[in-house]
């Protein structure tokens, strides 16, 4: 291709993008475009799955049938999310095993707050409030992400999220509303859940070299500290009704900005996170390796059996012929 | 049938798929293929949810301020009446899948009749539930005909199950006297009248999955008198945890 013809191409794409028309699969896209979404997606997509883990600890312990079945409900939805989003991933040109080694050897990432362990109760009601909240926050700008296929499917992702933060929220409520061991069960996981929801956002603008391109592109509508501001804000209030203090002794209103500041954010805990020495990254890791490696015969069985039956198909129309 | 027999006989029906249910959601998130966890966390709902419609009638039924989580959550191994079957490990889920097809295999045929029970609520549950549980038995009939015959190693994981599961089919349609106090009194259900059905259904898919019935027809008995194999104890340890450790607090 003479570089002419790329550059109208790709003006031709960014003309598009400006005027806000969603980008198809089938539609020329700049190789990074397609790159940025596929590590974007996949990542979204694995951070469901592995998301699974830590709420799946709790189904067999809820503490009554109608929590047991709303968390099991709900951590069915996250699998079912990572299937929208796989699928999503695909458009691009890349298949599902291949997302799934990429995880499984560490190539791929998901999200760092799932290396968190979830030790009370309480950390289901903190999941859903915190963690489902900061991602909302994420992700509702996503449902207007140039790439159709990723904000067909987040628009689905989104309204099931926002259940789920509720859900979290009225756990916390209901706790806040109890005796003495629940209040200080749920302002211990408020005290764990709070700061690692607060780096969800990712590092600090100035950090973040990729956050401009993917503004362009229209993959991102906010930058990271803009989200997290606005995190910030929300929770501050929804906190005082549940009656918690949030673990920031800087958290301070602030009158000429409008908004909640608040304190330093620990950076090296999160590139430690990132970088794999979490306290679950390998149990989480090794979950999911398990599984897949366990079902391996399953998934042979079923193609096996799929190709037998294709065979006595092709066998008995060949009879009638 | 005097009262406290028909509340036993509720609190029979609950048990099972209440046990079931916990034992499947064991799986959630860990299933060999997505859409596979997906589906079978499903049927974990749909059992965890015919157990808690039949925890509240039992409740009503008995009314003495007991509620579906007491019921739950707070009885002991002697006091749940699930067959031996549903308490079963979870194992590899060839063996997940084989549990599961006995069972549906005969609660198919169960509801199907239960749902002319003379006791409307149990008839409502019945009807309800019964939708659900024809989808558990193409489900599990399905995944057993392709496990069975897909390859070798499949097909040993499946007759390992099958040899393994067997000894506690034997419960399912074997009835005792509150089976034949509840099932005369047009409550409950005759289980001589469906047992050939259920025999039937068996055979024909185990013969579609290759599979082999075990010679041996020793049958392990006793769940539905609260006599239970070892596991049951553990899943109540875990299940009933939380209401055990802060007794009287809501959640």
């Amino acid at each position: 291709m003479t570089d002419a013809k790329q550059l109208s191409l790709e003006d031709n794409f960014q003309a598009k993008v400006d005027a806000e028309i969603k980008i198809e699969p089938k539609d020329w896209m700049p190789e990074k475009y397609r790159k940025t979404l596929i590590r974007q997606i996949s990542q979204h997509a694995h951070s469901e799955i592995v998301g699974m883990l830590p709420e799946g600890n709790w189904i067999t312990r809820a503490p009554s049938l109608r929590r047991k079945l709303g968390l099991l409900a709900k951590v069915q939805d996250e699998a079912g999310h990572g299937l929208y989003l796989y699928s999503a991933c695909e458009t691009l040109g890349i298949e599902r095993d291949t997302l799934l080694d990429q995880l499984h050897t560490g190539k791929a990432k998901y999200s760092s707050i799932f290396n968190y362990p979830t030790t009370t109760w309480a950390d289901i009601g903190a999941i859903g409030w915190l963690v489902d909240g900061a991602a909302i926050m994420n992700q509702v700008p996503i449902c207007r992400c140039s790439y159709g296929p990723y904000a067909r499917a987040m628009v689905r992702v989104c309204k099931e999220e926002s259940f789920h933060q509720r859900q979290g929220f009225e756990i916390l409520l209901t706790l806040s509303k109890g005796t003495d061991e629940q209040r200080a069960m749920l302002q211990d996981a408020v005290n764990r859940w709070w700061w690692p929801s607060v780096m969800m956002f990712g590092p600090s603008d100035k950090d973040s070299p990729n956050t401009a391109q993917s503004m362009k592109w229209k993959i991102k509508r906010f930058t990271n500290d803009d989200l997290r501001q606005k995190f910030v804000d929300v929770c501050v209030g929804q906190a005082e009704i549940l009656g918690v203090t949030l673990p920031d002794p800087d958290l301070k209103y602030n009158e000429e900005t409008g908004h909640w500041d608040f304190g330093t954010i620990n950076w090296d805990e999160f590139w430690q996170v990132v970088k794999g020495n979490g306290p679950c990254n390998r149990q989480r890791l090794n979950a999911r390796k398990k599984a897949h490696e366990e079902g391996a015969w399953v998934r042979e069985a079923a193609m096996a059996y799929a190709e037998k039956q294709e065979q006595c198909e092709v066998a008995s129309v060949a009879k009638v012929a | 049938m005097n009262n406290t027999n028909h509340l036993n006989y509720i609190l029979r029906l609950a048990d099972s798929p209440m046990i079931l249910g916990q034992r499947l959601s064991e799986w959630c998130g860990h299933g060999p293929i997505l859409e596979q966890d997906i589906a079978l966390t499903n049927i974990a709902l749909d059992f965890i949810g015919q157990a808690r419609n039949l925890y509240q009638y039992a409740a009503k039924f008995e009314a003495k301020g007991r509620t579906e989580d007491d019921f739950a959550f707070l009885r002991d191994p002697l006091k749940y009446k699930n067959v031996l079957l549903v308490e079963q490990p979870n194992g590899n889920w060839g063996q997940t899948i084989m549990r599961q097809f006995l069972y549906d295999s005969f609660n198919f045929y169960f509801y199907n009749e239960l749902k002319n029970s003379t006791d409307t609520q149990i008839s409502a549950i019945a009807e309800k539930s019964l939708k659900e549980i024809k989808y558990h038995l193409r489900y599990s009939s399905e995944w057993t005909a392709r496990l069975g015959d897909g390859t070798e190693e499949s097909h040993m994981k499946m007759q390992n199950a099958l040899d393994e599961l067997w000894m506690y089919t034997g419960e399912l349609c074997t009835p005792d006297a509150l089976d034949e106090e509840a099932a005369k009194a047009g409550i409950g259900v005759d289980l001589n009248k469906i047992h050939p059905y259920v025999e039937e259904k068996v055979d024909a898919i185990l013969r579609r999955a290759t599979l082999q019935k075990p010679e041996s027809n020793w049958m392990q008995k006793g769940g539905k008198q609260g006599q239970h194999s070892e596991h049951l104890g553990f899943i109540l340890a875990e299940m009933q945890f939380m209401q055990r450790a802060y007794p009287g607090a809501e959640w």
